[in-house]
């Protein structure tokens, strides 16, 4: 109401001609203005259509009233209406002579016309001719209808021309001219590629301006070829000194910052010039530097410069003093009120984060409110950072609250996004098979239809496999934990399809496998199903299959088999089904159930999913069979390749090559995918009528003829060709050396010199850990929950780098490993609560508590160190160290394990207050077999260990960058001395 | 590049809309729909920025800015700083307010094409041309001064006009 309050004001305003529009666009604004409803509004426009239909050809239309016709077309466009009918006249008028008219004439071909337009040729010469104008103006407008209009077809037709205004007096039509070239570049890159050298002649333009449209272009062909340009290394840095010296003109300046779309634009291109390139990053560290020191932090615009700097500075070779100051300004970015500064920092967090892991835990409680910020913006970013700092210790956390969020938006586009990346999380780093189930359970049940196929057919493989390992009684858990949670989850309404597939699959293996549920309970679940879901083919197909697979393993086992009477009907209406495959499937479960037990348990092996099937292609068995039935009086069989051209259609599962090339055709597409047998002879036996009539020993041509049948559908029973197939390739769980959890957890001490394996288990430990201690005791702190959530993202063990947290929480595992169930849990809680408090404060005298836990539980004191010193060392220290000189030099050794972490964590001030003699300790100890290289970069630059050089070499190196970055450039020494001279 | 920029108010009719890259009729009116859809669902004090995947596909952000009773939305890719984006919402704003003093929504529906003339001085092609609105206001001036000069001579006095309509 408000707004048309306004209108009327305005109204009243413009009808006394403030506006120079006449009276009738007044009112047809007035009145889509008042427009109750959106039919109201398309009424009015429709007759404003007609009305312009109209007049618009008219004769001898005054220009003027033209003009504010072709401007009403162009409204009424934008409202979504078609006005197609004006086009025609809106091209007419770019071959008007005068300014106004021509101007208003591109305006309107811009926004009607695409590059492929019928009427574009009609405007191409008008443009040509243009182009060449005298009034700069109608160049530019000119300029302005190449961007849009001038497809890769016409190109050369007016390239010549813009090319000759690139030299143009008007830095006006220069700059857009280079544009232009710029636009052409992106339509058609070969089009412009002999030009490229033109851009580098323009970078030295006098104008600031016309240098910095050149950028543009450059920044293009930098990111597709970084190699031609390093020559320009020198000349941009030199630029962007200049600039941020403020030695352009004042009118360059944007709130109080120099030129800053420049600057940024600089920053772009250094990031690509010197991403992994150590010479030329030298180059850029001082002005990089500069601009972090000299930038405004209290603008806009300067904290958009000082973000552009973090992503050159995360993108170029790594400088300490530069990361340091980067870090600076991203804790900046986080703790400010702006929730832009703080998605720029959450940002800017992830690009360092690969650089220097550790930053994130500075800021765990910034990222932790960001990721419960009610603005969606910031929180699906934040689960982007959370995403890259994913590792085995911390995927629990991660994904649970992936999911969560999953759960709770309706975007689907966004959901499917981030189901994909919890499945890829869970896949990369699950830290046990079961959690892994119960993960993909909730991705399924919440975006089933939206995930990959793969990943079912993955899970299900697992859930067959197990853990890969002969550990019998741990998988038959997996297994009817996973089918304990399927049998709860059944009951939901509106499963997705690709989840029920995969229930259904799991009920039929292994849903009467552990003896706990009848097979009619599971039966009667599975009919459910199929009752329930009677629309998708395939999972009542999947339905069927299982109801086999129990009854099999029921008549195997020589239990009686009564179906149920839903069950029953359920058969009977799939044998009618339109469908062949639901009745195949109908008929051989009632075949399968009318066979003896033998019989039954070689078609329906229990458990052998996971079996390797040969297929006997001679079906040499059937030989006796095959006689008998000749002796008899039976036509004998005559093989494909004899016979004439008839029946081609049973040939289609023949691999034989010769034979398949004797015909006309080749059938190709009906192969087998994969023949797991080799053997390359005619079947003997006719295959085809198998498939109805049962024949005295059935078994196997029915799996062979299972494996034709159903190639497109990976279910199949307890055979499954595809999975076996696919098995291949084996989910990939992290790296290769982990074992799982449950063995580990038991032979914790046995693979002591394995450094991966530990964190690992040490992790789950902690995740344990957490869990009875959320149930324990709350925190004294004031948002204990955060710190909980804070601990369990950033506190865990990294593989890579291994920080001293992790060694806490090995200490503790390995504690309560010697004191097995009872006291595991409270020592963990211990040192877990422990680190967390001394990430947040530090206070010193927490360091001294962490060794508690080690030094009471005496007894396995070995191994803990003997896990340390691990920790400590990737490559040299094995064996070495011999036990008694660990129990010598216990205390100390426990406390520079834990040094480590402020330089991890907060960085000098516990550092600082630590007893230097520490160090000695360190290094005198039988620690002092590890080079000093790595103790020191250990201990002070966690970045720098992975990275190569200490912090002495990496000063000087500074001082050299300092010595170069101060000369001035010689690759092109006039490049701003006319500019600015 | 930017993508595209928008002007919509809170009602969601849609004020201004250029894209750099061609769009129908149709697929604009959606754009600005489904736009308006997010927009009119976001909180105050919440970041200006949203990931546009979803609406413009892959590699697209989209920072908006609410003034008084219009928003002012700009798309654009990777290649674009967002922060900087949101100066530039501020400079055509600023433009616009000089050009107009105390701009309103008004203003921008009648003075349709001079404000296609301010956007095209400062977002060429999809890049940023000129940052600064003072240069901006002038080239503005500039070419409606030579407009009018090249147009008096052909003008049809306003009385004559509608003295012919009628």
């Amino acid at each position: 109401m408000e707004q048309l309050k306004t209108i009327g004001r305005e109204l009243a305003m413009g009808s006394q001609g403030g506006f120079g529009q006449s009276k009738e666009f007044l009112e047809l604004v007035k009145s889509i203005g008042e427009a109750r409803s959106k039919a109201e509004e398309d009424r009015i426009v429709l007759h404003e259509i007609e009305t312009l239909k109209r007049r618009i050809s008219e004769p001898d239309i005054p220009k003027r009233k033209m003009k504010e016709f072709i401007i009403r077309l162009v409204y009424i466009e934008m409202l979504g209406h078609d006005a197609s009918f004006g086009y025609i006249h809106a091209v007419k008028m770019t071959h008007d002579d005068t300014l106004l008219l021509k101007r208003t004439g591109y305006l309107a071909v811009t926004l009607f016309l695409n590059d492929d337009h019928d009427l574009i040729i009609l405007i191409v010469n008008t443009i040509q001719k243009d182009l060449k104008s005298d009034n700069f103006l109608i160049v530019c407008a000119a300029l302005n209808a190449v961007c849009r209009l001038i497809n890769d077809e016409t190109i050369p037709a007016v390239l010549p021309q813009v090319v000759d205004l690139l030299n143009h007096q008007k830095e006006a039509v220069r700059k857009k001219a280079i544009m232009a070239l710029h636009r052409f570049y992106h339509k058609s890159p070969s089009s412009v590629s002999h030009l490229f050298s033109n851009f580098r002649k323009r970078l030295c333009d006098n104008d600031p301006g016309v240098m910095g449209a050149t950028l543009c272009p450059l920044f293009d062909l930098i990111t597709v070829d970084v190699n031609t340009y390093k020559d320009l290394v020198l000349s941009f840095v030199s630029i962007l000194k200049q600039v941020a010296e403020r030695r352009l003109p004042k009118g360059y300046d944007y709130h109080q910052m120099p030129a800053p779309f420049i600057q940024i634009r600089l920053l772009k291109i250094l990031a690509l010039l010197g991403s992994g390139d150590k010479l030329a990053s030298e180059k850029m560290y001082t002005v990089v530097g500069d601009i972090f020191r000299k930038c405004d932090s209290t603008s806009n615009i300067g904290n958009a410069v000082l973000y552009e700097c973090i992503c050159c500075v995360s993108s170029i070779y790594p400088n300490p003093k530069l990361l340091e100051a980067a870090a600076e300004v991203i804790s900046r970015f986080l703790k400010s009120d702006s929730h832009n500064l703080k998605y720029m920092g959450i940002d800017a967090l992830g690009r360092l984060i690969k650089i220097s892991p550790e930053i994130a835990e500075q800021h765990q409680l910034a990222v932790i409110d960001c990721l419960e910020d009610p603005d969606d913006t910031l929180k699906r970013k934040t689960f982007e950072l959370l995403y890259k700092m994913t590792k085995s210790s911390n995927v629990e956390v991660i994904v649970d609250r992936m999911i969560d969020y999953m759960i709770s938006i309706n975007d689907n586009h966004y959901k499917t996004y981030i189901a994909s990346r919890c499945v890829e999380l869970a896949e990369q780093f699950a830290p046990s098979n079961h959690w892994f189930i119960q993960t993909m359970n909730k991705v399924f049940e919440h975006a089933g239809d939206l995930v990959n196929i793969k990943v079912a057919h993955n899970l299900m493989r697992l859930i067959a496999e197990g853990f890969g390992e002969d550990d019998d009684a741990a998988d038959s858990q997996l297994r009817s934990s996973a089918v304990e949670s399927y049998l709860r989850i059944i009951g939901e309404p509106k499963l997705p399809s690709v989840f029920l597939q995969v229930i259904c699959w799991v009920f039929g293996e292994y849903g009467t496998a552990d003896g706990k549920y009848s097979a009619s309970y599971i039966t009667g679940k599975l009919c459910d199903v199929a009752e329930a879901y009677s629309n998708d083919e395939t999972v009542k197909a999947y339905a069927v299959t299982a109801l086999m697979k129990i009854y099999a393993f029921e008549i195997a086992s020589g239990r009686k088999v009564d179906m149920l009477p839903e069950c029953q009907s359920l058969v009977e209406e799939l044998s009618a089904s339109h469908s062949t495959d639901l009745q195949q499937r109908a008929y051989e479960l009632q075949a399968v159930v009318n066979l003896d037990a033998h019989a039954v348990e070689i078609i329906m092996p229990l458990d052998a999913s996971c079996e390797d099937i040969e297929i006997d292609k001679n079906l040499s068995f059937l030989n006796s069979y095959v006689q008998q039935s000749l002796e008899n009086g039976a036509q004998p069989y005559i093989p494909e390749s004899e016979r004439s051209g008839t029946l081609d259609i049973s040939n289609f599962r023949s691999q034989d090559q010769h034979e398949a090339s004797m015909h006309g055709l080749k059938f190709e597409a009906y192969e087998l995918p994969k023949a797991p047998v080799t053997s390359r002879i005619p079947p003997a036996s006719v295959a085809p009528s198998a498939e109805l009539v049962p024949v005295p020993e059935p078994s196997y041509s029915r799996e062979t003829h299972q494996v034709a049948s159903v190639p497109s559908i990976s279910d199949a029973g307890s055979t499954e060709p595809r999975l076996k197939l696919d098995g291949v390739r084996r989910v990939v769980w992290g790296k290769p050396t982990y074992s799982s959890p449950t063995s580990s957890t038991s032979n914790a001490s046995q693979s002591t010199s394995n450094g991966v394996t530990q964190v690992d288990s040490a992790a789950n430990v902690n995740s344990k850990a957490r869990k009875t201690h959320d149930s324990r005791k709350p925190e004294a702190e004031i948002t204990p929950e955060k710190q909980k959530l804070a601990a369990s993202l950033f506190g865990g063990p990294s593989k890579t780098e291994k920080r001293p947290t992790s060694a806490s929480h090995k200490v503790a595992k390995a504690s309560s490993h010697a004191a097995e169930k009872s006291q595991a849990p409270k020592a963990a809680v211990v040192s877990n609560q422990a680190t967390l408090e001394k990430i947040n404060h530090q206070p010193p005298p927490d360091l001294l508590d962490l060794g508690e836990p080690t030094v009471t539980s005496s007894a396995p004191s070995v191994d803990p160190f003997k896990q340390l010193e691990g920790l400590l060392d990737t490559t040299q220290v094995t064996s070495t160290v011999n036990h008694g000189a660990v129990g010598a030099t216990e205390a100390p050794d426990i406390m520079a394990l834990y040094v480590g972490t402020p330089a991890g964590g907060q960085s000098s001030s516990a550092e600082n207050s630590l007893p230097s003699n520490i160090y000695d300790v360190n290094l005198t100890s039988e620690l002092s077999n590890l080079t000093s290289g790595t103790t020191n970069a250990g201990a002070t630059l966690p970045t720098q260990f992975t990275k190569g050089p200490n912090p002495k070499d990496a000063l000087e190196k500074d001082a050299l960058v300092r010595q170069m970055g101060v000369t001035p450039s010689s690759q092109n020494p006039n490049l701003f001395s006319d500019l600015l001279g | 590049m930017i993508r595209s920029v928008m002007v919509m108010n809170t009602q969601g009719k849609p004020r201004l809309a250029k894209f750099y890259d061609f769009q129908t009729v149709e697929k604009q009116q959606e754009l600005i729909r489904s736009v308006f859809g997010v927009l009119c669902s976001r909180a105050e004090n919440v970041s200006n920025f949203l990931d546009a995947a979803s609406i413009f596909g892959p590699d697209s952000s989209l920072v908006y800015k609410h003034y008084a009773t219009l928003y002012f939305v700009l798309v654009f890719d990777s290649s674009e700083n967002e922060l900087a984006m949101l100066d530039l919402i501020q400079v055509f704003v600023e433009t616009l307010d000089k050009c107009f003093k105390n701009v309103c929504e008004l203003d921008i529906v009648f003075n349709y094409s001079k404000i296609h003339t301010i956007l095209d001085e400062m977002i060429f092609g999809g890049q940023v041309l000129e940052t600064s609105s003072t240069e901006l206001v002038k080239a503005v001036e500039e070419i409606s001064r030579l407009e009018s000069a090249s147009n008096s001579i052909t003008l049809v006095p306003k009385s004559v006009s509608g003295w012919r309509n009628r």
